[in-house]
């Protein structure tokens, strides 16, 4: 399964991780964070420019790394027409964000979404079992169509 | 009148055989349902954009249950209508 949990020990090293079946004694536990796989998908506004959407995604991800989230994939769909009009807009760009993160921290996430103006539409799903395999799939296929 | 009927029914009727419905996610081992793939998620609607029922896509329900899920979030993404006319 890949719902695991990281544990913080006082020792030198901060992050062991418990599925590699290192033994901690439990008087050194400071606290229990719960990690996931996540994936985002969001719409940002046809208005920006390029250079712009880049500079969006990026802050969602230095988002995510500086809180102690792995990046797992990134996707730009580029300039997609929606299926209905949103905010008077017919169309958005489209970006998935693969990712690992705490658990607490995906309700900080979602208000920075709500409040960043040129996102039009966002949804996070906690990718399960055979959602996690799919993506994985979906991975190495764009990796070999780029190779 | 009786015999009328008779002559009507003479040649045999087509009694066509019922084709069997099956789960294509079952029949192609398929685990996940994507709702990031519009165009797949189309076969399971109908012209207006209405999820269609079970009875006739041949779904089974554990899987009918996950496209309805998919096609909802793909519907918020607007990569699908929540109404529409002539989809297809």
């Amino acid at each position: 399964m890949q719902r695991f949990v990281r544990l913080h020990v006082r020792t030198t090293d901060p992050q062991t991780d418990v599925r590699q079946g290192i033994i901690i004694n439990p008087l050194t536990l400071i606290k229990t964070i719960m990690v996931n796989h996540y994936e985002t998908v969001f719409v940002l506004t046809p208005v920006l420019s390029e250079p712009q959407m880049k500079e969006a995604v990026d802050k969602f991800e230095n988002l995510l790394t500086q809180n102690g989230g792995t990046i797992l994939n990134r996707e730009e769909w580029g300039l997609r027409k929606l299926a209905y009009p949103i905010q008077a807009k017919t169309s958005g760009f489209y970006c998935v964000l693969q990712f690992d993160v705490e658990t607490a921290f995906i309700a900080k996430l979602e208000t920075e979404f709500t409040r960043d103006e040129r996102v039009l539409r966002f949804l996070t799903t906690r990718l399960d079992k055979y959602a996690f395999e799919y993506a994985e799939k979906r991975r190495n296929h764009t990796k070999k169509e780029e190779a | 009148m009786a015999q009328n009927e008779e002559i009507r029914y003479l040649t045999p009727k087509q009694t066509d055989q019922k084709k069997k419905k099956y789960c294509r996610f079952k029949k192609a081992g398929i685990k996940y349902v994507d709702y990031k793939d519009p165009e797949f998620l189309k076969k399971f609607l109908n012209e207006q954009g209405k999820i269609l029922p079970r009875r006739i896509t041949g779904t089974s329900l554990k899987f009918q249950r996950k496209v309805a899920q998919a096609v909802k979030k793909a519907r918020h993404l607007a990569l699908l209508p929540y109404v529409t006319d002539m989809m297809k």
